[in-house]
């Protein structure tokens, strides 16, 4: 196997821009001038590894992980599920895949939200995990409820969670949001309409997966990340120098 | 018929929001879940070279300073060397060089500990001046930002990165540099960040 060696450039018209005018805050966080595109160096292939010492195996149960002994969060149990893959569709292994998410009631546990719907006593809202071997991943979770936040004067968050992956690369780092299918509210949110193509849209909402619901128990929505992946240097590597 | 290549899709990015601290700091969110949290030791106890601190300020457009912002660092160690497997050479027991930082919630001001990072080779033999990639993200920030801290007291290095030469006009160059001053005997790096406007960072498309 030839080693492999720079990502894929970013499609940036797949990818939402910086400045989204009907995204209200992105109106003065937006830089004005072009990115300055660079090759990839090792500063960018290279990029932080996690090991099993760095979680515990409780971090992806965000009904267990915050909950007092014998009590529960308030809401729709659900587990999310699906694996990080590459561009290529290679799996990417032992990675850091981190969430987080408001309760069944939208509302989150952070000292600046101040949304009237109650903190849940037994819901942290966060939680972690490395993919196995075959990139897969899962979490068990409370479905999170919509909640109101100010753009326009009613405007609603489609109920969504927060992902953030790491991947083998410092490139590769990316933040997202899932959403449940179904949902109309995604269709309305400024937010997600900063992605500018519907199909890409699309790869932000999670599937009912009835397969993988434990009956009577717990519903499964599956949710695939995909990651840029890296051109195989068949022909040439220059990044070690010459 | 048709041929169709099979690549999947890069996952389209959502902004982090201003809640980002529950999943990734969630001690700074105001509660205790992990037993440790990531992040926070860039260097670890052993590693060699210059204890420094960076500290700065990310400013909006309108140049006030954004209050919810999220940093991740990511450098080598003193020997230019990134704690990875595909980079050649050894970094000392726990220094990782990937750091999350957060601001104080009501100035803005974010700061970290860590070593001075080496030069390092890059593309095509050409030395890279010794640097930390910063990756920011935010509430309005529909994809994350990248862009590189340098260090004022390496000016030859400096003048011979690859990267920096990249960038044509020579006043921008100079938003990627930190400024070095001694406060209380420590090494301490100035680097504000302008997100829009006249002096605005320059970012990178990696
Ligand atoms: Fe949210």
């Amino acid at each position: 196997m030839p080693k492999p060696g720079e990502f894929y450039q970013r499609d940036r018209n797949w990818q939402p821009p910086a400045l989204v005018p009907d995204y209200k805050t992105s109106v003065a966080r937006s830089p004005k001038y072009s990115l300055i595109s660079l090759e990839n160096s090792a500063s960018e292939i290279t990029g932080p590894v996690f090991g099993h010492d760095d979680i515990d195996a409780i971090d992806n149960d965000l009904i267990l992980n915050f909950a007092q002994d014998g009590q529960a969060p308030i809401g729709e149990r659900i587990i999310v599920h699906g694996r990080v893959l590459d561009e290529n569709a290679r799996p990417v292994p032992n990675t850091l895949v981190e969430i987080w998410q408001a309760n069944a009631g939208g509302r989150y546990r952070h000292k600046k939200d101040t949304y009237l719907a109650p903190v849940d006593p037994n819901f942290g809202g966060c939680g972690r995990t490395l993919t196995d071997d075959d990139g897969y991943y899962f979490f068990r979770t409370i479905k999170p409820g919509a909640y109101p936040w100010r753009n326009w004067v009613n405007n609603w968050r489609p109920a969504h969670i927060h992902v953030s992956v790491f991947g083998t690369g410092f490139a590769q780092r990316l933040i997202t949001q899932l959403y449940f299918e179904g949902d109309p509210l995604i269709a309305k949110c400024p937010i997600v309409n900063t992605v500018p193509d519907p199909e890409a849209i699309q790869q932000l909402v999670a599937l009912l997966d009835m397969n993988a619901s434990i009956p009577l128990d717990t519903i499964a929505y599956k949710f695939d990340i995909v990651l840029r992946g890296r051109r195989s240097t068949l022909f040439e590597n220059r990044l070690e120098g010459n | 018929m048709v041929h169709k290549l099979n690549y999947l899709k890069e996952t389209p990015s959502q902004t982090a929001g201003p809640y980002v601290h529950i999943g990734l700091a969630p001690g700074a969110a105001g509660f205790g879940i992990y037993d440790q949290e990531l992040g926070w030791d860039i260097a670890g106890p052993n590693a060699t070279g210059e204890r420094i601190r960076v500290e700065g300020l990310v400013m909006d457009g309108t140049g006030s300073p954004v209050k919810d912002v999220m940093l991740e660092t990511w450098q080598a160690n003193a020997a230019g060397v990134y704690a990875h497997p595909e980079h050649p050479g050894e970094t000392e027991d726990g220094f990782r060089g990937w750091g999350r930082v957060i601001t104080d919630f009501d100035s803005g001001e974010w700061g970290f500990d860590t070593v001075k990072p080496g030069a390092m080779m890059g593309r095509n033999g050409q030395m890279m001046a010794p640097h930390i990639n910063l990756w920011i993200v935010a509430r309005g920030i529909n994809i994350g930002l990248n862009t590189r801290i340098y260090f004022s007291d390496e000016e030859t290095a400096n003048a011979a990165d690859p990267v920096i030469s990249l960038i044509e006009w020579e006043r921008r160059r100079q938003t990627l540099i930190a400024t070095r001053s001694e406060q209380d005997g420590k090494v301490v790096y100035r680097f504000d960040i302008n997100l829009q406007g006249q002096d605005e960072t320059v970012f990178f498309d990696i």
